[in-house]
């Protein structure tokens, strides 16, 4: 006798519950606070809030500790709510070459106007494992120096100047800046709407397709043109006022690849531009971006298309990890009346391979037997 | 009808339903251009759902969409109330919309499902709303969206037949179980999303209003009442559904899918209702199957 299951509804509280208190922990331990994360976790913080798209520390903080640490879950903590935020508008460009940096780099001039600043880097650092950190080791305050107000010229403006590298792509200021978020996915997409999308893409996904060009699937030849650390002014411009308004500033990083190009019938050899713009502190993931970004342009600049770095569609509707993680885990969820169709017909078809097989194999013995 | 809940304002407060009416307002634009134009796959601007992609984010906007104070809703999955992603999404919508809600399929407005149709027959003023994870019937054909798009704007679905063709060649028979495709109206070819092909016949002319969500891939599509939905064939190898060799264990019924239920690990199976409210209420009208059980609350449902 057989009596049908039913309980959905309580297993699920329970999970939940049990989930509450494994992400608490040792209760005797004290509970992480949302300071300590977003101060001492800040780059993991940094993650969240570019992948999911959201510049607020405190609630990324908040996310990272609901996801037990589990950054895609709280990459998608932090775009649920976002989504149900009210779009104000957007602002004006902003200006990274006003940016107030904390690291600027470039890998292709010894020195340049702003010196090279290293800023707070883990390049250099010996990946030795550090005792002293189990503890809670007073520190040495770090070196500050004087704002000498040196301006500090973007590299792709020096290389600019000279007509060495492409201009930055004119954009028809009349035509309205894409919003992914309100939008969906169209092929070919414009640059705008791709750069947002790598922008909130997942680092592991562009790191590897970043890592893929390097080794000969679509080169590019590229150059650490600069990358820059720091704060930028936000503005917003205010129809009623007819000025635009700070209303806040954003820490960002920035990379600019400068690659070969041979030129074409229409233009002169020189360089290339890939571009990469992240919320906070994310350099491996603006260095991935701007690869990520040159490649797809193979189409517009006449290069041919042979690896899956430039393939558009592949790239850009896979580089999201929500919508990854959530489509591959979805496999857990019940799938028997499928299953149920798939067995019935793999079972009609095995019955029919060896009934099959049966009577080939009974014509083989007659045949045998009429020759014998 | 759907204005902001003001008195429950307070500092992390969602609108009825969970979605904003301005996002609302745009699915069911989508929604509408969907019934105006039957089995065409109409992009729209998919949200970040509190759920995950894949776990029915396409369903729950539609029905977020559509459903009003007055709307009773049911949510099923695999053809069960009380599977726990149903479990779930009723629960997010009993707390978001406060809504009534109900496992009795006659009694719904509003039936959110996934992989399965209802068994009894829907009704003129119901919604079936599915929810749809690769909304594209070519997309295992060609997996590239801006040649799909041209393949159904030019209505060019040689490719489609080209593999049903090659399954017989192969198989004998069109080894296509499940998501099997569908002519819409004489003009689109659709994925039904992956019910079993035993539903197909359900969604030909149905009263209902059959509404299809797919949120990770931004699409929604539809069918409105009394509409043509006809299961591609060839002429000499019919579109049949499965059949089942005995009736279900525990309520007797026949023509209606099953689930096969393992009992032990000596090859012991029996096959059951898919559908627990078609099971649960034909027991409760006396029917009984080869293994029905008796427990407390069977009596007690049919007494009442």
């Amino acid at each position: 006798m057989y009596v049908a299951v039913k309980g959905g509804e309580a297993a699920i509280a329970n999970a939940h519950r049990l989930l509450a208190a494994r992400r608490r922990g040792d209760a005797q331990v004290p509970g992480l606070t949302l300071e300590q994360i977003a101060g001492q976790l800040s780059l993991a913080v940094d993650r969240v809030m570019g992948e999911g798209s959201l510049y607020d520390p405190e609630l990324a903080a908040l996310a990272i500790k609901q996801a037990r640490g589990d950054l895609i879950e709280a990459v998608f903590l932090l775009r649920a709510y976002r989504t149900t935020l009210p779009r104000f508008g957007h602002s004006e460009p902003i200006d990274t070459g006003e940016m107030i940096v904390e690291r600027r780099i470039s890998a292709i001039y010894k020195d340049l106007p702003g010196g090279q600043l290293l800023g707070p880097t883990f390049d250099y650092t010996h990946r030795l494992l550090d005792p002293a950190l189990a503890g809670d080791a007073p520190l040495e305050a770090p070196e500050t120096g004087v704002d000498t107000g040196e301006k500090v010229t973007r590299v792709s403006d020096i290389l600019g100047d000279e007509g060495l590298i492409e201009d930055d792509p004119v954009t028809d200021s009349k035509r309205p800046v894409a919003d992914i978020t309100r939008t969906p996915m169209e092929f070919p997409m414009q640059r705008d709407a791709r750069l947002q999308t790598l922008a909130r893409g997942d680092e592991g996904f562009l790191l590897a397709l970043a890592y893929s060009t390097q080794r000969g699937y679509a080169r590019s030849h590229p150059f650490a043109g600069e990358i820059r650390i720091g704060e930028v002014d936000v503005e917003v411009m205010i129809p009623e006022l007819g000025f635009a308004v700070v209303i806040g500033r954003v820490k960002l990083t920035e990379c600019q690849m400068v690659n070969q190009f041979q030129g074409s019938a229409k233009t002169p050899p020189q360089f290339t531009r890939g571009y990469g713009l992240v919320f906070g502190q994310a350099e491996r993931k603006a260095m991935a971006m701007s690869l990520c970004d040159r490649a797809l342009r193979a189409a517009e600049l006449g290069e041919d298309i042979t690896a899956p770095a430039q393939d558009e569609e592949f790239v850009l509707s896979h580089c999201d990890n929500v919508q990854s993680t959530g489509f591959v885990e979805h496999l857990k969820l019940p799938h028997y009346v499928d299953f149920q169709a798939e067995l019935d017909l793999v079972r009609r078809m095995r019955a029919e391979h060896f009934a099959s097989a049966a009577k080939a194999d009974d014509e083989t013995d007659v045949a045998k037997e009429a020759a014998e | 009808m759907n204005a902001p809940d003001t008195q429950t304002q307070n500092l992390a407060s969602y609108n009825f339903a969970y979605l904003d009416e301005q996002t609302k307002r745009m699915i069911r634009r989508a929604i509408l251009k969907g019934i105006a134009i039957p089995g065409y796959q109409v992009p729209f601007a998919s949200r970040e759902m509190p759920m995950p992609y894949g776990w029915g984010t396409g369903g729950v906007q539609v029905t977020a969409a559509i459903i009003g104070r007055d709307d009773v809703l049911k949510v099923i999955d695999q053809g069960a109330d009380d599977t726990t992603n149903a479990v779930s999404i009723r629960a997010f919508f009993a707390k978001t919309a406060g809504v009534a809600t109900t496992t009795s399929t006659p009694d719904a407005s509003i039936i959110q499902t996934r992989h399965r149709i209802p068994e009894t027959p829907l009704h003129a003023g119901q919604v079936l709303v599915y929810q749809v994870p690769i909304p594209e019937p070519l997309r295992f054909l060609e997996p590239r969206e801006t040649e799909t798009r041209k393949m159904h704007a030019l209505e060019e679905y040689g490719l489609m037949h080209v593999k049903l063709y090659e399954d017989i060649a192969r198989n004998g028979r069109i080894a296509t179980t499940y998501a099997y495709p569908v002519k819409v109206e004489g003009r689109y070819v659709m994925d039904p999303s992956p019910t079993p092909k035993f539903d197909n016949p359900k969604m030909h002319q149905s009263e209902a209003l059959q509404l299809f969500g797919a949120g990770r891939e931004k699409r929604i599509y539809a069918i409105p009442p009394h509409t043509d939905v006809v299961s591609l064939d060839f002429e000499d190898h019919p579109f049949e559904i499965q059949h089942f060799d005995q009736p279900c264990a525990l309520c007797g019924g026949e023509q209606v899918y099953l689930d096969e239920v393992v009992l032990d690990d000596h090859g012991g199976r029996m096959f059951v209702c898919s559908d627990t409210h078609h099971c649960e209420s034909r027991r409760a009208d006396g029917h009984r199957g080869a293994l029905l059980g008796d427990e407390p609350g069977q009596d007690k449902e049919a007494m009442a």
